[in-house]
C-alpha cells in the first residue's frame, strides 16, 4: 500500500541528482552545485517550472516565497558571477539563467501558471476556441450586432448614431468584462480545489483512481475556463481598439 | 583580475569611471574637467576628442563629428529627417551610415571608438595601468543592432566590454550602493540625445528591473534645435540672411542655442548675441524661461506617454512609484522636474550629479563583474519584443517586451516542398503587428537536408543574453548536430568589418602616437633653443670662443632637425645640445650664486 508513495518519492529524486558532474565525474549531490568540485551543474532540459523554484506542484502560490527563492537562485546562476570562469561554467550559468527567468515569469501570473500546469498534468496546451462558447452565445451576438450598426455608422458618419451605439458599446464591454471576472473568480476556486486534492493521499486502489477522477474533472473544467476567459479577453481587446 | 572600468558613452559628453574600494569615482582630466566632450575632429595635423575638438566645431564644421550616437546601428533613412542639422556628409553602406570626411569614410562605431580610446587613455594615465576591459553604457531602449554596434566601437577602441548595461539601471546602482534605497523607483532618463524611462524593484541588493521604456532619438539636441530654429528664423526676418547656407555660423547657433537653455535653468531670462556674418552686425535678442518652456513642452510631452507605459508594464499605479530618480543632463530643466512631478506625484530625486551617476553605475557593475561587490545583481529586462517574420509578413513574437533577461526561446521550422534545403528566417524587434512596420535585426539562411516536406526538424534557439544582445543557434533534431549560422545584420557591420577596423584602429594607434611624439619632441626643442639663447646672452663673455662657436653649431643642427618628421632625430639633437651647453650651464650657476652669496650676509644664509 505504500507502492504508489515510494514510487512518487523516487521520481523527485531521480529529478534531483543529475547523475555524473560534466566537470569532475563524480555524483551530483547538491542541488545546483557538485560538492566536490564546486562547479555549477546545468539544470536538466526536463526539469518543470515549479521544480526548478522548489516548489510543490500547487496553484496557490505565495507570492513573496516564490521571489525569495528566484532571487536566491538569481545570485547562484546569474552570469555577472561566472565572468572569471571557465567557458563552459559561463554556458551553463546563461542557460540555468534563462530557464529560471522563464519558470519565475511563469509562474508569477496565476493565468500562466494554470495554463504551464494544466500542459504538465494533461499533457498539452489550451484549446484554441474561433466561436463563442455555448453560455456565452447571446452576449456574443448582441455585441456582433451592434458592431456591425457601429460600423455602418461610422461609413456613414452618423455623429449622433455613432454616440448612441458606443454608449451601448461600452454597456456589452462592460457585461463581457463582468462575466470574465466570473470566470477567473471560478478558476481561483478550482486552485484552491486542485491544491486539496495534491495533498491528498491515496490509501487503496480504488481511493487513487477517484483521486485522477477528482483531478481530471478538475483540470478539465479549468481548461474549459481558460480557452473561453483568453476568447473572452481577445473580443473585449478588440472591441476597445475598435472603439478607441 | 585586470581592473574593469565603467564607461557611459554619451550623445553629448562621455566619462570613464572606477571603484577606488568601496566607492566609485569618475576620472577627471588634466583640466580637471571629467565630462569629454563626445566630439572627433580630424584635423590636418591628426585626430583631435573632447575638448579641443569642441573648438573645431565651428572653425572646422565638415570635419568634427558630435552627437555620433544618434547614428549607433542606424541606416541613412532611419535619419533622415534630421541630416539637415549636421553639417558633416552622411552616407550608407552595407546599412550602416558612413561619416564622409575628406577622402575617407568612418562608420559611427569608428567615431565612438575614438572617443572610447580617450576616455582609455586618460584612465590609464590616471591609474598608472593598462586599461582592457570595460562595462559600457548604453539607453535602456537600444535596440540590438545600436547594442552590437557600441560592443563593436569597444572592440575598435582595443576594449573587451564585458557587459552593455542600460543606463537607467546603471543610475540605479550607484543610487543603491551610496543611498542605501529600497522599494519601488523609477529612473527618469533624459540625455543628450535619448530619453529612458525604467521601473526597478530594489530589494535585498537585488535590483530587478520590471519595466522600461524610451524614445532613441529624444534628447538635449531637440531641445536646442527648437532655440536655434527660433533664432534661424527671426535672423532671417530681421536682416534676410539665411544662416544655413554658413555651416560654420550654424555651429554658432546651435551652441548659443545649448548654452541658452542651460542658462535658462536658473535664470528667469538671458540675452543671446549673435555676430553675424558679412558685416550684419550682431543680432541680440532676449529669450525668458517661459518662452524655451513654450518651445519645448511639446517634447517634454512625449517623455510622458513612455513613463505612463513602463508604469502600465509594471503592473503599478503612479502613487505606488516610491521614489523617482532623475539622470541626464536635460533634467536640470525646471520644465522637465515640474512635469515628471506632476506625473508621480511626488518631488523627483537628483542628489546625485546627474552628468556622473551613469558612469559611476558602471564601475559599481564593472566592480560586480570582477567579483568586488558580491551582495548587489543586477536583474534587467530586454525592451523590445523580438520575433520573426511568418507567412504573410506578420510578426511572430517569441520574446515579449519586458522579459527578464538572458531569456531564450525556441522555435521549431520545417520544410514546405519535398527537397527543400533551407529555410530562410527574418528576425524582428519591435512590437507592431506587421514585419514591415517593426525593426528589421538580422536575416539567415537555416540549411535542412533534402528529404520530403515537413519531415526536417531543426530548432532555433533565440537567445537574448545579459546585455541584451541576441545570439542564434540551431540544431537539426533528427541528428542532434548544432548549425553554425551565418545572421546577417540589417544595421549593423559585419564580423569582417569589425575584424578591420580593429586592425586599422592600431594602424592609426601607431600612426597617432607616432605624431604626437614628433609634437612633443618639437615642443622640447623648441623650448631648449630658447633657454640656451637666453643663456649664451646672460653668459656668453663668461666661456671661451671656441665653446660658444660649438653651442652655436649645435643650436642650428637643432634648428634644422626641428622640422623633421622623426622624433628621434630630434631627440638626438637635444641632446646634442644638452651636452655642450653642460659647462656653460654650471658657470651660470657658480656665477649666480656667488652673486647671491655677495649681496647676502654669511648670516642670511640657509
Amino acid at each position: 500500500m505504500d507502492q504508489a508513495q515510494k514510487t512518487s518519492g523516487k521520481r523527485t529524486e531521480l529529478q534531483m541528482a543529475r547523475s555524473m558532474c560534466w566537470h569532475c565525474q563524480s555524483e551530483v549531490t547538491g542541488e545546483y552545485f557538485c560538492e566536490q568540485c564546486i562547479k555549477v551543474q546545468p539544470l536538466s532540459k526536463e526539469l518543470d517550472y515549479f521544480t526548478c523554484l522548489g516548489l510543490p506542484r500547487l496553484l496557490n502560490i505565495d507570492i513573496n516565497t516564490l521571489e525569495a527563492k528566484f532571487y536566491a537562485l538569481s545570485r547562484a546562476f546569474h552570469p555577472d558571477f561566472y565572468q572569471n570562469k571557465t567557458e563552459s561554467e559561463q554556458t551553463i550559468s546563461l542557460e540555468n539563467s534563462a530557464l529560471l527567468n522563464t519558470a519565475y515569469r511563469t509562474l508569477k501570473d496565476p493565468i500562466q501558471r494554470a495554463e504551464y500546469l494544466l500542459k504538465l498534468e494533461a499533457g498539452s496546451a489550451k484549446d484554441i476556441r474561433t466561436s463563442p462558447p455555448a453560455d456565452l452565445f447571446e452576449e456574443i451576438l448582441a455585441l456582433q450586432e451592434d458592431l456591425e450598426e457601429y460600423r455602418s455608422a461610422q461609413a456613414g458618419q452618423n455623429q449622433v448614431g455613432l454616440e448612441q451605439l458606443r454608449a451601448r458599446l461600452t454597456v456589452d464591454r462592460e457585461t463581457l468584462e463582468q462575466r470574465q471576472r466570473e470566470m477567473e473568480t471560478r478558476l481561483f476556486e478550482l486552485f484552491t480545489t486542485w491544491d486539496s486534492l495534491q495533498s491528498r493521499q491515496s490509501q487503496t486502489e480504488q481511493a487513487g483512481r477517484h483521486l485522477r477522477q477528482g483531478k481530471d474533472a478538475v483540470l478539465k473544467e479549468m481548461r474549459e475556463l481558460l480557452s473561453n476567459r483568453t476568447y473572452l479577453r481577445n473580443i473585449v481587446n478588440d472591441l476597445i481598439a475598435t472603439t478607441a | 583580475m585586470a581592473r574593469i572600468v565603467g564607461i557611459d558613452l554619451g550623445t553629448t559628453n562621455s566619462l570613464i569611471a572606477y571603484m577606488d574600494g568601496p566607492t566609485p569615482r569618475a576620472i577627471a582630466g588634466r583640466t580637471g574637467r571629467g565630462m569629454v566632450p563626445s566630439v572627433v575632429a580630424l584635423t590636418d595635423n591628426g585626430l583631435i576628442v573632447g575638448d579641443p575638438a569642441k573648438e573645431h566645431l565651428v572653425r572646422n564644421p565638415e570635419r568634427t563629428i558630435y552627437s555620433v550616437k544618434r547614428f549607433m546601428g542606424k541606416g541613412l533613412a532611419d535619419v533622415e529627417e534630421e541630416l539637415k542639422y549636421f553639417p558633416y556628409k552622411l552616407q550608407e553602406q552595407g546599412g550602416v551610415i558612413r561619416i564622409q570626411i575628406g577622402e575617407k569614410a568612418y562608420s559611427p562605431p569608428q567615431i565612438s571608438a575614438m572617443i572610447l580610446k580617450e576616455l582609455k587613455r586618460r584612465a590609464e594615465e590616471h591609474l598608472g595601468e593598462e586599461i582592457r576591459k570595460a562595462v559600457i553604457t548604453v539607453p535602456a531602449y537600444f535596440n540590438d543592432s545600436q547594442r552590437q554596434a557600441t560592443k563593436d566601437a569597444g572592440m575598435i577602441a582595443g576594449l573587451e566590454v564585458l557587459r552593455i548595461i542600460n543606463e537607467p539601471t546603471a543610475a540605479s546602482l550607484a543610487y543603491g550602493l551610496q543611498k542605501k534605497t529600497q522599494g519601488t523607483i523609477a529612473v527618469y532618463d533624459l540625455g543628450g540625445g535619448t530619453f529612458d524611462i525604467s521601473i526597478l524593484k530594489l530589494k535585498d541588493g537585488i535590483f530587478e528591473v520590471l519595466s522600461t521604456n524610451g524614445n532613441t532619438h529624444l534628447g538635449g539636441d531637440d531641445f536646442d534645435r527648437k532655440v536655434a530654429n527660433l533664432l534661424l528664423r527671426e535672423i532671417r526676418e530681421r536682416s534676410g540672411l539665411d544662416l544655413e547656407q554658413y555651416p560654420d555660423q550654424m555651429q554658432v547657433l546651435r551652441l548659443e542655442a545649448e548654452q541658452t537653455k542651460i542658462r535658462l535653468s536658473d535664470e528667469l531670462k538671458v540675452t543671446v548675441a549673435i555676430d553675424l556674418p558679412i558685416g550684419q552686425g550682431t543680432f541680440r535678442r532676449e529669450v525668458t524661461r517661459d518662452q524655451l518652456e513654450a518651445l519645448t513642452m511639446d517634447l517634454v510631452e512625449q517623455t510622458l506617454a513612455p513613463c505612463r507605459l513602463a508604469i502600465k508594464d509594471a503592473g503599478l499605479q503612479p502613487a505606488q512609484i516610491d521614489e523617482v530618480i532623475l539622470v541626464g543632463g536635460s533634467t536640470r530643466m525646471p520644465l522637465v522636474q515640474r512635469r515628471v512631478q506632476e506625473l508621480f506625484g511626488k518631488l523627483p530625486h537628483s542628489e546625485l550629479n546627474p552628468d556622473e551617476v551613469v558612469a559611476l553605475g558602471a564601475a559599481v557593475q564593472a566592480d560586480i563583474l570582477s567579483g568586488g561587490t558580491q551582495d548587489m545583481l543586477l536583474l534587467d529586462v530586454t525592451p523590445l519584443s523580438l520575433g520573426i517574420e511568418t507567412m504573410g509578413g506578420v510578426m511572430s513574437p517569441l520574446i515579449r517586451r519586458n522579459t527578464t533577461i538572458p531569456t531564450s526561446a525556441k522555435e521549431m521550422f520545417t520544410t514546405y516542398v519535398d527537397g527543400q534545403t533551407s529555410v530562410d528566417i527574418h528576425i524582428l524587434q519591435g512590437d507592431r503587428e506587421l514585419a514591415k512596420d517593426n525593426r528589421s535585426l538580422a536575416r539567415f539562411q537555416l540549411k535542412v537536408p533534402p528529404l520530403p516536406a515537413g519531415v526536417p526538424r531543426v530548432e532555433v534557439q533565440f537567445l537574448i543574453d545579459a546585455n541584451g544582445i541576441l545570439n542564434v543557434t540551431a540544431k537539426d533534431v533528427r541528428t542532434g548536430q548544432t548549425q553554425s549560422l551565418e545572421v546577417k545584420p540589417s544595421y549593423g557591420l559585419t564580423d569582417e568589418e569589425v575584424e578591420r577596423m580593429i586592425s586599422e584602429s592600431f594602424k592609426f594607434a601607431a600612426e597617432d602616437l607616432k605624431a604626437r611624439q614628433v609634437i612633443e619632441a618639437r615642443t622640447e626643442a623648441e623650448a631648449i633653443i630658447k633657454a640656451t639663447e637666453k643663456a649664451l646672452g646672460l653668459g656668453g663673455h663668461l666661456i671661451d670662443a671656441e665653446e660658444t662657436a660649438a653651442i652655436r653649431g649645435s643650436l642650428a643642427a637643432l634648428e634644422t632637425a626641428r622640422g623633421s618628421e622623426d622624433h628621434r632625430t630630434i631627440r638626438a639633437r637635444i641632446a646634442d645640445v644638452e651636452k655642450v651647453t653642460h659647462h656653460l650651464a654650471e658657470v651660470l650657476m657658480d656665477t649666480s650664486l656667488k652673486e647671491a652669496l655677495q649681496n647676502k650676509k654669511l648670516s642670511e644664509l640657509p
